[in-house]
């Protein structure tokens, strides 16, 4: 696994190259053919399968015509430039985007075969299963014992307090973070680093034990170290959980998703396995990306 | 080189510019506070320069023989004896005694000195103690106010003093002597209005102020703050949610006396609730107070950040459990602070209260919230308006009081803002 990482890594340009591409031409001549991605979005053993997904942000169309499966206990990368709409997609997977107003969602996204935007199903229930990690750390303004213990409270998935200390101290453990702060659970969250903060807030999320953690550019606030830390937990998790990652780090996604998928403009241009992706691109746009030409 | 060298030139001269700007600026700024600093100055020593002589009373001491016949007096446990008894005769009797060179003649002048209120005092002391019958005690009287404005302000100006000059030699002698005397005045904070201003307290108006302010707290906070929750968090964004808002906000905006007239059409005409009650009041105060808790209520909502919100539904939690375990103790501390100044607005408030009957002469201290009551901005306005210069320094002196309790009040605010905040 490891060997294979690196040797992905390797094929992914330096910054140097990257900065030099984008002197090149924008391949803003290449027409995408609505819903027609290539590469291998569907697979057997789907935890998410969606289907002619579309977004709207009043009237502009923000995802258009996304059908993709998300196999279970797999990593997936979303990648694609800025405001291509790999956030807006990552959150209709837990309907973070109920809150917004004007966002709108069409297609059918189900979660085990069940509809997420079933009008009966009950959103809180669809969170509990489907935990989510934010771009900058967000912990509560409480204790760090607190924020972890707050999921399974909310849901009395404990009813004893050394349940829940079980619960804490386990999920504190997944996310690498016990040895840290075993002696502070009672310290306020907010005055960790800002990678601790992160590990924390992953914590606080498998918490609740969920089927599905999505990432949104984890580790975009935090320095190298921090993010090495994080994506190593990915790993680990990655056995137990499915995991949906957007991020803008190509290196990132190369070295922690088993099947990466690339989008542009709302289109969902490319699905396969990391490796092919980074490789053997078959679209000229995933190439275009990849080597650094533009976004 | 020579191109970049005038460049330098130009920045160094539009920065000397620059700083002569920004310190032109900063002048006007110490400018302004000066000002309202200055302002503030002269309206403390003003207040406090007329008022400080509000917080003293005259007593006169004297020896009081408590003769039973002088009195008509035999039992003083008998409510009906002490009724009809006569209690002035030993007080002027006393007076004449202690000083010299009056006779019976000057009963009338004599009397002039003493407080009207002074016998009502000895019954109630008798009534206490009917041991003290047919002994000689020493004893301590409110002076009549003609005398406690002569000791207070002989040399001024501005207050005419009523005594003659016999009366006046007299006061002069008993002073020397110790008999009348200044201290600090306990009647002001133990006693209700009255006609006499040597016997006329605040205690009704602060007791009737705190029953106001309870009515209004316990109504307004609970309403202000649900209805900014609701606004803020659960109201769809539509036509109607955006007409409540407008409405609010002007609501704000209204002239506080057409509450008054609001409280008197609705609660007393309408409802046929009593007048110059404090539930009236509180009532009025309340309508008056909603807008102010709802705008800053909703602000310190609005300023929670999103992201504490997003990791809460993140892990599931309903929308009533983000509201109350995230988002209503981090915006608490501003709807404390919006409230509490709230609140001082409403303790200051005159004018809607004078429509609903707050500004009837009240000598009682209001027992409960349906007792005819005044609150003290009221009591201040009734005083300030009065012909006798003596009710001016106990008006100055009640504005003493009103302002030591709205900046404690703000006081408050501040710390509680500084104690709860939090970081993140």
């Amino acid at each position: 696994m490891n060997s294979m990482n690196q040797s992905i890594t390797n094929e992914v340009p330096s910054e140097e190259e990257a900065a030099a591409g984008v002197a090149e031409s924008q391949p803003t001549d290449t027409v995408i053919e609505e819903g027609k991605t290539v590469g291998k979005p569907f697979a057997d053993n789907a935890k998410f399968s969606l289907r002619d997904v579309e977004v709207f942000y009043g009237e502009s169309r923000a995802i258009k015509k996304i059908s993709l499966d998300i196999a279970r206990n797999q990593v997936i990368a979303f990648i694609g430039p800025s405001g291509c709409g790999k956030s807006t997609f990552l959150r209709c997977l837990n309907r973070m985007n109920d809150s917004i107003d004007i966002c709108k969602v069409k297609g059918s996204l189900k979660l085990d075969g069940q509809d997420i935007y079933d009008p009966k199903r009950d959103v809180v229930e669809l969170r509990a299963r489907v935990g989510m990690v934010f771009q900058k750390p967000n912990p509560f303004p409480k204790s760090i014992y607190d924020n972890v213990a707050y999921g399974p409270r909310i849901h009395g998935l404990a009813n004893r307090k050394a349940d829940l200390d079980e619960i804490v101290e386990n999920s504190l453990r997944k996310a690498g973070l016990w040895e840290e702060v075993k002696d502070r659970l009672e310290a306020t969250a907010t005055g960790m680093s800002g990678g601790q903060q992160q590990r924390l807030c992953i914590a606080r999320a498998i918490a609740v034990n969920p089927e599905v953690v999505l990432m949104d550019e984890p580790c975009s606030a935090l320095d190298p170290i921090a993010t090495a830390k994080v994506e190593e937990l990915i790993a680990e998790l990655s056995e137990s959980y499915t995991i949906v990652i957007v991020t803008h780090s190509m290196q990132q996604a190369a070295r922690v998703s088993h099947r990466t998928a690339y989008f542009h403009l709302g289109h969902l241009v490319e699905v396969n396995e990391t490796k092919k992706v980074f490789t053997a691109p078959e679209h000229e746009l995933t190439e275009s990306y990849i080597t650094g030409r533009f976004g | 080189m020579t191109d970049q060298r005038s460049q330098a030139e130009i920045v160094r001269q539009s920065l000397k510019r620059r700083y002569r700007k920004e310190r032109r600026f900063r002048a006007y700024g110490i400018l302004a506070i000066g000002i309202a600093l200055s302002a503030l100055v002269i309206l403390f020593t003003d207040i406090i320069g007329k008022g400080y002589t509000g917080f003293m009373k005259t007593t006169i001491t004297m020896e009081v023989n408590l003769d039973g016949d002088m009195m008509y007096l035999d039992d003083p446990t008998d409510s009906r004896q002490l009724k009809m008894a006569d209690f002035v005769e030993p007080l002027i009797q006393a007076l004449i005694k202690e000083i010299p060179g009056a006779t019976e003649e000057d009963r009338e002048e004599v009397r002039g000195l003493i407080n009207p209120y002074a016998s009502v005092t000895l019954r109630d002391a008798l009534k206490a103690n009917p041991d003290w019958l047919n002994t000689t005690r020493t004893m301590s009287f409110l002076s009549h106010t003609d005398v406690d404005v002569y000791v207070k302000h002989a040399g001024d100006a501005a207050y005419s003093i009523k005594l003659d000059d016999q009366q006046k030699a007299w006061v002069e002698t008993l002073l020397e002597r110790g008999a009348i005397e200044t201290s600090f005045n306990d009647t002001f904070f133990s006693g209700g209005d009255s006609r006499d201003p040597s016997k006329a307290g605040i205690l009704g108006a602060i007791v009737g102020s705190l029953l106001t302010m309870f009515v209004t707290l316990i109504l307004s906070f609970p309403i202000g703050i649900a209805a900014a929750i609701y606004l803020e968090e659960f109201a769809p964004q539509n036509k109607f949610t955006d007409f409540i808002e407008v409405n609010i906000n002007n609501l704000a905006a209204v002239p506080s006396i057409i509450f008054g007239l609001l409280g008197l059409a609705v609660f007393i005409n309408l409802f046929g609730m009593p007048r110059s009650v404090p539930v009236v009041g509180g009532l009025v105060l309340t309508l008056m107070t909603l807008p102010t808790i709802i705008i800053s209520s909703r602000a310190a909502i609005k300023s929670v950040p999103p992201s504490i919100r997003e990791a809460a539904e993140g892990v599931g939690a309903s929308k009533m459990q983000v509201v109350l375990h995230h988002v209503l103790p981090l915006a608490m501390p501003g709807m404390l602070t919006g409230s509490i100044i709230g609140m001082a607005q409403a303790l200051g408030e005159t004018a809607p209260l004078l429509l609903i009957g707050m500004v009837a002469f009240i000598v009682d201290v209001p027992g409960g919230f349906f007792d005819s009551a005044t609150v003290l901005p009221v009591q201040v306005f009734l005083w300030a308006g009065s012909p006798e210069l003596a009710f001016i320094e106990r008006a100055s002196a009640a504005i003493m009081v009103l302002l030591t309790f709205l900046i404690s009040m703000n006081a408050l605010a501040i710390w509680m803002r500084k104690r709860l905040e939090r970081r993140w």
